[in-house]
């Protein structure tokens, strides 16, 4: 019975990862069909001289087609630190800003968030007094705080700190809160039955009862600040990939832009992984 | 006044009513005395307020009226002179049985070193039969043994009294007959004054020396003490061939099933400390074995009243 249900995993895991493979060569082999450059006049017929001034027989701008991109994609990953002036950075180097950027933004509303979250969990009062404001700041797009930031920071490396702060700081705040509130009256019954001091209480039921909750709006709050912080690079530009992408953009390199959107994708997806690891450890069984 | 070792009187619990309507009283006139060393099992039906009673014993639930008085002391918040055992167990799901165990430890003994610490607490894991699993998580242990480690943390600690929850309500037969052993083993131990809510009348006269009768809420009281003399130490196998066995059981069945309904509050003194009146079925069925309303009657001992106790626990 149980070596069944093992074997079946075991082959249902096989071919999960047969039919991705399945997808990505029918997906990708698609598309690299559709790009090829028809070519005009049957075979061997000559192109004109407006032909071949036009890029050939196509009229049209195409996607490039996924071949293009790999070339690019190992060009760029073999030397990602290259740095040839401001507007010719490699890879590495651009999304080395941007996860500074989003680190330093993440952990400050990390450090804000939580203890507030505390708070707020802990005494109804607390938040019924600041749960207004809450609902109102929340709502608000990071994005919108751009100018006043610009305005007031005058700095816009800090500007864009500052927009990851203020987007990665409410999935934090209020996870944390609901997750306080929600610790179980019991658990904390054996604190008040052990005479342990309210800070003992919090460091060692509250916050470990609450921790996987924490960690679930740690998690909702990096994932919202990978989003955001392209969108930033893009209006404070400089560096980033944010940035990387709308210069490619503006350069006309399509093959570029598309490598950046997936490196943005994997990026992502490691950060994730990562917080997602950090949630294993923290998560207990009731 | 008084020199016993946990003193109530007069303990009330009320709730405000809803608009227009008369405040509800779960228990009211509830006094009794604990002696140091002493094991009272109390008995009543879910919604007479014994949880109540525990959790102000505890420090964790407020009266409305009345006192509780430990060791000269008036019981105010909770301490780490009264252990308690919850149904639930309350274990912290993130710690280990062994960890679980040390929170309690280490709360009571602060000067104490982590050495000493960890000994002490697997010397009482040990002592309920959990040597070997001390470092799994509560999770992967099974309910018997989850409310194992319970007692062991609530025991380790040493209180002064310790409440217990109807600890083994959630916990098969056989499951708790083991560990009521234990609990026997544990408790001849120290010789700690217990005050335990249970549903089950076996049980009951298995562990108590004395057994509080509630009658059923609104305006429940405690109408009883029942005394358990059978001799020490009692064994679940032994117990039940005693002669003095069934004529108790019988007794206790019959105060759940008939009595416990019928006295109303207005049988009983409403005014004044009265301290719940102490019966002892078998001498009191020798004396007058032929009157007729002595329930614990030898007819009663011919015919079994069946109870089964209903599980629930919002008391």
């Amino acid at each position: 019975m149980d070596r069944t249900t093992t074997e079946w995993k075991f082959s249902l895991n096989i071919r999960a990862a047969l039919l991705a493979v399945l997808i990505l060569v029918a997906g990708l082999g698609l598309w690299e069909g559709l790009n090829r450059t028809p070519v005009m006049g049957g075979a061997g017929a000559e192109l004109s001289e407006y032909e071949l001034l036009m890029g050939g027989a196509d009229e049209m701008a195409r996607v490039p087609p996924p071949s293009q991109i790999l070339e690019r994609a190992w060009e760029e990953l073999s030397n990602p630190f290259y740095d040839a002036g401001p507007n010719d950075k490699g890879i590495g180097i651009q999304l080395g800003y941007s996860l500074y950027r989003v680190l330093s933004g993440y952990l400050m509303a990390a450090v804000i968030a939580i203890p507030i979250g505390f708070l707020i969990g802990m005494s109804p009062l607390m938040y019924k007094a600041l749960n207004p404001y809450i609902q109102v700041l929340r709502p608000i797009s990071p994005l919108a705080w751009m100018p006043l930031a610009l305005f007031i920071i005058r700095d816009s490396e800090a500007s864009a700190i500052f927009v990851i702060f203020i987007c990665s700081i409410w999935p934090m705040l209020l996870n944390t809160a609901f997750g306080v509130a929600g610790v179980r009256q019991d658990w904390v019954n054996v604190a008040r039955t052990h005479e342990l001091s309210p800070m003992k209480t919090a460091f060692k039921v509250i916050l470990p009862a609450a921790a996987p909750t924490i960690l679930t709006g740690m998690r909702i709050s990096i994932g919202i600040a990978w989003l955001v912080i392209v969108a930033a690079e893009m209006l404070v530009g400089g560096t980033g990939i944010g940035y990387y992408v709308w210069n490619e953009w503006n350069n006309l390199d399509l093959t570029s832009v598309i490598f950046s959107i997936l490196m943005i994708g994997v990026v992502g997806m490691l950060l994730d992984l990562a917080l997602s690891a950090v949630a294993r450890l923290v998560t207990y069984q009731e | 006044m008084s020199h016993a070792f946990v003193e109530v009187q007069q303990a009330a619990k009320r709730f405000p009513g809803a608009r227009g309507e008369e405040d509800l009283t779960v228990f009211e006139n509830v006094s009794f005395q604990l002696d140091k060393g002493e094991f009272v099992c109390i008995i009543g039906h879910s919604g007479c307020g014994k949880s109540t009673i525990m959790n102000a014993l505890a420090g964790l639930d407020s009266l409305s009226d009345g006192a509780m008085i430990m060791d000269g002391r008036e019981i105010q918040g909770p301490s780490l002179a009264r252990g308690v055992v919850f149904q639930n167990y309350s274990l912290l799901p993130w710690l280990t049985a062994l960890e679980n165990v040390r929170f309690g430890v280490r709360a009571r003994w602060k000067a104490w070193d982590e050495a000493r610490v960890t000994e002490h607490s697997l010397e009482y894991l040990e002592m309920v039969g959990l040597k070997g699993v001390e470092d799994r998580k509560p999770a992967q242990l099974s309910g018997g043994m989850r409310q194992r480690v319970s007692i062991a943390r609530a025991f380790a600690t040493k209180p002064e009294l310790l409440l217990l929850d109807e600890p083994f309500g959630a916990l098969d037969d056989l499951t708790r007959g083991v560990i009521q052993d234990e609990l026997v083993k544990i408790w001849g131990q120290d010789r700690q004054t217990v005050f335990m809510i249970t549903h089950d009348v076996d049980e009951a006269i298995l562990l108590a020396d004395r057994i509080f009768l509630m009658t059923n809420g609104p305006q429940a009281r405690i109408a009883e003490a029942v005394e358990i003399d059978l001799p020490r130490p009692r064994a679940r196998a032994e117990i039940v061939k005693h002669p003095h066995f069934y004529r108790i059981r019988n007794y206790l069945v019959d105060f759940l099933v008939n009595r416990s309904g019928e006295l109303r509050t207005a049988d009983l003194d409403r005014r004044g400390l009265h301290y719940p009146r102490a019966v002892n079925p078998v001498a009191e069925s020798a004396t007058d074995s032929d009157s007729a309303d002595a329930p614990s009657s030898a007819s009663a001992t011919d015919k079994l009243v069946k109870f089964t106790p209903k599980e629930t626990h919002h008391g």
